[in-house]
């Protein structure tokens, strides 16, 4: 209970200084269970924001373990998914439950 | 079908294990029967409302109403995880005496069926909405893969109950005087990666900007989407690369948990192994 408390002052001290991002956000399209671009490169040690339109008419969850990201995305919806600052080097991501084609990588540079 | 199995079976061990340890923890008390079933089905309805409205909870809060959802039930899970701990160090002893004399009863654990039944309810909400979009999106398709798929499912539940249940009857062989101390150690450690898990939730949608650096990297030894990874990362909070404020969260959650148990005076648990965030 008291952890609860603690993280809610947290968030709420977090909340006041919530940080700019350092680009624009890229525009990725989910059709036909592909990603496009598949290639998303980002400025390394700098937080981006990645813009998903699913254009499906299926739900699909963007999934990278590297990235530590898991957004579910319904049908025909977009998604504002955050980047943290990343290290150069490659991060594959998927859409789950598509998996066999859904597939992409973000390259930090 | 192979991939509606193995999408499903993940899921279900992730919310089955939780649930396998939550029936091991409260081994003899009466009514946990119906406490766990309700878990279960309101965890199950919560599942298919949010994947129903997963499009307009997403677009909550700037675009992560997601995130602030998750986070928000992994640290109720948290929080109770907590109190059953708390409750149990006071009163486990005579809990575990009540269960060797005879009585397959232990009136003295009632108390927290509910903030267990909670548990359930959050661990499976949580799995189930994703089973529920996935399955949802191939019904609509239709079609003969579709049944295969839906069959493949099915399969993944079962697998799924079936390594939950091996779980639960691997805790029983545990002798009574033990039990308890062994599933208050699981469930710190459960409680441990629940927490670790919402800073990762806070972080995504933009609530938690420092000590975001990943301290180490074991992706070489264990992956996180490998079926070891997942069930290491649902029993102990496994994780290939913790960031700093993961671990400050994991670390304080075993930290908390231990401190109170040991303010309520209590006969000690067995030593907690602090894995790994």
């Amino acid at each position: 209970m008291k952890k609860c408390l603690a993280f809610l002052l947290l968030i709420a001290a977090a909340m006041v200084a919530a940080p700019a991002l350092a680009d624009a956000p890229i525009t990725v399209h989910l059709k036909n269970h592909k990603f496009s671009p598949s290639v998303i490169k980002v400025k390394a040690n700098k937080p981006s924001m990645i813009i998903l339109y699913n254009d499906d008419d299926s739900a699909d969850e963007f999934d990278s373990s590297s990235l530590k990201i898991e957004r579910v995305v319904p049908g025909h919806n977009k998604a504002n998914i955050r980047v943290r600052a990343l290290a150069p080097g490659k991060y594959p991501f998927m859409g789950e439950f598509h998996a066999a084609t859904a597939q992409g990588v973000v390259i930090a540079e | 079908m192979i991939a509606a199995l193995i999408i499903v079976f993940r899921e279900v061990i992730e919310a089955g294990l939780i649930v396998g340890i939550v029936l091991a923890a409260t081994t003899g008390v009466p009514g946990r029967g119906r406490a766990v079933t309700m878990g279960v089905v309101a965890g199950v309805l919560g599942a298919c409302l949010v994947a129903g409205f997963a499009g307009e909870l997403a677009n909550l809060f700037q675009g992560s109403g997601q995130e602030l959802f998750n986070a928000s039930i992994l640290l109720l899970a948290v929080g109770m995880l907590t109190w059953h701990n708390v409750w149990m160090a006071s009163h486990g002893r005579e809990m575990a005496r009540e269960l060797k004399a005879a009585g397959h009863q232990v009136r003295s654990g009632e108390r927290t069926l509910t903030a267990l039944s909670v548990v359930v309810g959050v661990a499976v909400l949580r799995e189930g909405s994703e089973v529920v979009l996935f399955l949802y999106g191939i019904a609509a398709q239709g079609g003969t893969s579709a049944a295969a798929m839906v069959a493949g499912g099915g399969m993944g539940l079962i697998a799924g109950a079936a390594v939950s249940a091996l779980m639960y009857f691997g805790l029983l062989t545990i002798p009574a005087g033990k039990l308890f101390q062994v599933t208050s150690g699981l469930i710190t450690l459960l409680a441990a990666g629940m927490a670790a898990q919402a800073v990762i939730f806070l972080q995504n949608g933009g609530w938690l900007e420092f000590f975001t650096n990943t301290v180490w990297d074991t992706s070489w030894l264990i992956r996180d989407d490998s079926i070891t990874g997942k069930l290491l990362h649902t029993l102990i909070g496994y994780s290939q690369a913790p960031n700093g404020a993961q671990l400050i969260a994991y670390g304080a959650t075993i930290g908390m948990i231990v401190i109170l148990m040991r303010l309520v005076n209590a006969p000690q648990p067995s030593k907690h192994r602090s894995v790994q965030a």
